[in-house]
């Protein structure tokens, strides 16, 4: 089994007091636990304060460009479906930015664990509105306010049949722990939305700000409701519920695609012989 | 024995049908053919044409004088009749049409009606066309049976007997109502391959044990991802449409970075979404194969027309500096071993490798004798499990003689890979050192760049080997020119310089084109485009200037004629 020095990565160039810090600890952790080996998973990341998050582990990573992460972590488990991948990306990243990316994963259903580090601002830009940023919010470059309406991505990720949809929160660790492992459990595409604070920019959302609104959800909730799921995703302001919202069976594309049914792409050898025959369909 | 026939209509009117199938028929008889598409960005009516050149010799490009034309629409009475030589025949369908033409160049025969009769059914009117095709170059049916057979097997027997009484009921219209015809042909031989472009270029793919690509449907692109996606079982390989171009170029970076070899596939204005990626593959130093199909722009121009106006853009779009492989075949031959090298240099070298071809090359079919398969290469640069084992440490980007780290395959051993567009150390992580940048781009760029460019092949000399007229050009261009050449020859001193490995720029050491260039009296650069993007390149990368190009900037090929009009008021 693993032990937590074996993930012993970069020192961390995160402001102190940062929200990521948390999310660093349950994903050690929760690989920890699950007993993933630094080499036996892969993780994806975009740019912004969440991309630099492998940097900070130890792992294989990719860590690629602002948006698109789950294109290329798509591309990864489609050549390597026996290697376990995480896609991480911040609010800005994977809302805004590869947004399509999001809609098209979701219906593609491919087995990547996407977790969003969702702090409602621009870090890394210096506090530019994100996303999900409330409307209204006044910043350097929207003097009269942010105009767009707030996205909220697990709403959106319920309407599209998402596979895995959840929420947790950083300063709530161990359910957070338990979140990251339960989506590499399920089946599927899952997306984990995780609310942290941004110490620098973001002087609303705090600590203590979500400390007081967030819940579990109740252990008696069957997220395989889609409505009910659909009902408490709209859930926001003075009470988040936080949990697993909304989980179906779908098949992941990893057991759809007949090609990689017995053995992945990367293991399976090139017939050279048959490349005369091939040939031969153009007499 | 060269004849060209013509078959032109409205999108929907089964063209494609009747020119595959006799090119087919031509092909296996022997005979060697050259055909090209002229189509509109439509899936039903508007007029399109399909050109099938058969000669008794080497044929590689279209000409401009039809000798059979077969008109289903009225339309192709007016445009395309212009182009029928003297000695030519128009078939066509008065009924159809509704119009009667007068002439002995005009042959009128009842598709319809000997489809009811002959076939039962109206659809079999092409199968009729086909047969009177036939019939009037003197050729019988057998080959064209044989072809029925394997194309309507599925459908059964009585489908396949009602298309031979259809081409049989056509073949013998012909013969008893063209009896003034005279196209003899020559006697047959063995049979031989027909290919288009764009396969060939996917039957490369494969050869080279690509098993990814992920693309966005944009002509004339596509061909490669159906011709994979109809290998995807037979060759091992995954073919996913991605939701755009960017996500395509992703993908195909993932796919390869977890360990397999990969490709995408688009046109120019896909490839713009892709350019944020290529920078990206060249930061990571992960290996990819690009095929970009030229059209004619900016924007979306004419989607289905040709151009060669890509070259500038593929040669210097996307931040940053760092070195790519630019490979432009002029036939399908070229495209099929181009398509091998571009993957032999991009795992080799992990610097991104373009295919750039355009709609003209795609569409076009060749004829060939076959292909020597075993020039084929296929070396396997990744470290798999076994190398892996007996290594102490793994740096993915480790600094090296060559530029080139090795390239591990993620989760084959202990060693993680790690990679990031973020400038990184030699592990991979985020590094912003002076130090380490300087050396970490004079790794990427500088290291590899002269060791790629010792790769290339110089240009290839066709005709005089001591020339005073050379005609220089790049990419599909290769066929026409080959056949003004050929045209010319007889009377001038003359030769073609086709450039087809375009970047890094061929060194002069294995031929002295610079010289053969300077000896000339008159070199002229044609190029499908209005600006020369080739002549600006060679200019900037040897300081050569062309005395004189010839230009074609309307969205159509050149042809023989059409460019042979064009040396002689050039050349005089």
């Amino acid at each position: 089994m693993p032990t937590l020095d074996d993930y012993k990565g970069q020192t961390p160039a995160w402001c102190p007091g940062c929200g990521n810090f948390g999310i660093l600890k349950a994903f050690k952790d929760a690989v920890m636990e699950l007993g993933l080996e630094p080499h036996q998973f892969t993780i994806v990341s975009g740019i912004g304060q969440a991309g630099k998050f492998p940097h900070y582990l130890k792992c294989n990573t990719f860590n690629g460009l602002h948006g698109r992460t789950i294109p290329v972590a798509t591309g990864v488990r489609l050549a390597n479906h026996e290697m376990p991948v995480f896609a991480v990306a911040g609010d800005g990243d994977c809302y805004g930015e590869g947004g399509n990316h999001l809609v098209h994963a979701i219906r593609r259903n491919v087995n990547v664990k996407l977790f969003v580090h969702d702090n409602q601002v621009y870090g890394l830009t210096k506090g530019q509105a994100s996303p999900t940023t409330a409307e209204g919010t006044v910043t350097k470059n929207a003097p009269f306010g942010v105009f767009s309406e707030q996205l909220n991505p697990m709403a959106l990720a319920v309407a599209l049949d998402c596979s895995f949809v959840a929420r947790g929160f950083t300063g709530d660790q161990d359910h957070l722990k338990s979140l990251m492992k339960e989506a590499f459990n399920h089946k599927g595409f899952a997306l984990v939305d995780i609310l942290q604070p941004c110490v620098s920019f973001n002087k609303v959302n705090t600590f203590e700000w979500y400390r007081q609104r967030t819940y579990h959800l109740e252990p008696e909730y069957d997220p395989m409701d889609r409505v009910k799921a659909f009902e408490r995703s709209l859930e926001w302001g003075d009470r988040i519920p936080v949990g697993v919202l909304y989980r179906n069976s779908r098949p992941p594309l990893e057991e759809r695609v007949p090609v990689i049914q017995e053995t992945p792409l990367v293991k399976q050898t090139f017939d050279v012989g048959k490349l005369e025959n091939t040939l031969k369909e153009f007499y | 024995m060269d004849y060209t026939i013509r078959i032109c209509g409205e999108a929907g009117q089964g063209i494609q049908t009747v020119g595959d199938t006799l090119a087919k028929v031509f092909a296996r008889n022997g005979y060697h053919v050259f055909t090209h598409q002229d189509y509109e960005s439509r899936i039903r009516g508007g007029h399109n044409f399909y050109q099938v050149r058969v000669a008794d010799r080497p044929v590689a490009a279209s000409r401009e004088k039809i000798d059979i034309l077969v008109a289903f629409d009225k339309e192709s009475m007016v445009i395309d009749a212009r182009e029928v030589s003297g000695t030519g025949r128009i078939m066509y369908d008065s009924t159809a049409i509704k119009q009667k033409f007068d002439g002995p160049a005009f042959l009128d025969i009842p598709f319809t009606n000997l489809a009811e009769e002959h076939g039962g059914s109206k659809i079999m009117a092409n199968t009729v066309a086909i047969g009177a095709i036939l019939g009037m170059l003197g050729l019988d049916l057998k080959i064209l049976a044989g072809i029925i057979t394997d194309t309507f097997r599925k459908k059964g027997e009585g489908v396949i007997s009602a298309n031979n009484a259809s081409a049989t009921a056509g073949h013998a219209f012909a013969v008893s109502n063209c009896r003034d015809c005279s196209f003899p042909t020559a006697s047959g031989a063995d049979p031989k391959m027909l290919i288009a472009g764009i396969d060939a270029i996917g039957f490369g793919a494969i050869a080279s044990g690509c098993k990814f690509l992920s693309a966005y449907p944009m002509t004339p692109s596509t061909g490669i991802m159906n011709y994979l996606a109809g290998k995807e079982k037979e060759f091992g390989i995954v073919v996913e449409q991605a939701e755009d171009e960017i996500a395509a170029m992703n993908m195909a970076l993932g796919a390869s970075f977890g360990g397999v070899r990969s490709m995408t596939a688009t046109s120019g204005g896909g490839f713009a979404l892709m350019v944020e990626g290529l920078s990206l593959a060249a930061m990571t130093e992960t290996p990819i194969v690009i095929g970009l199909g030229q059209r004619p722009g900016p924007a979306t121009g004419l989607p289905t027309r040709t151009e060669q106006a890509e070259l500038q853009f593929a040669l210097y779009t996307a931040h940053g500096e760092f070195p790519r492989i630019i490979l432009a075949p002029g036939t399908p031959e070229q495209a099929l071993f181009l398509t091998n090298k571009a993957f032999e240099l991009t795992e080799k070298y992990q610097v991104p490798a373009f295919v750039i071809f355009d709609q003209y090359l795609a569409d076009t079919q060749w004829t060939y004798a076959g292909f020597d398969l075993k020039k084929l290469v296929r070396n396997d640069y990744r470290l798999r499990a076994d190398a892996l084992a007996g290594l102490s440490g793994y740096k993915r980007h480790a600094y090296s003689e060559s530029g080139v780290s090795p390239l591990a395959i993620p989760g084959a051993s202990k060693h993680v890979v790690v990679t990031d567009s973020d400038e990184h150390d030699e592990e991979g992580h985020i590094d912003e050192d002076a130090g380490t940048r300087r050396r970490m781009v004079e790794k990427r760029m500088l290291k590899k760049l002269s060791l790629i460019r010792r790769e290339i092949m110089p240009p290839l000399l066709y005709g005089s080997d001591k020339p005073e007229v050379v005609l220089a050009g790049w990419g599909s261009t290769f066929g026409i020119i080959k056949e003004a050449v050929d045209e010319l020859l007889p009377r001038r001193n003359i030769a073609m310089l086709h450039f087809s490995e375009i970047y890094p720029f061929p060194l002069t050491d294995r031929f002295d084109y610079l010289s053969l260039l300077n000896s000339a009296s008159k070199t002229i650069c044609i190029e499908n485009n209005a600006t020369g993007q080739f002549a600006r390149l060679m200019r900037a990368e040897t300081g050569y200037v062309f005395a004189s190009a010839i230009h074609r900037y309307d969205g159509r090929p050149f042809t023989l004629e059409g460019l042979l009009g064009e040396l002689h008021a050039d050349l005089g």
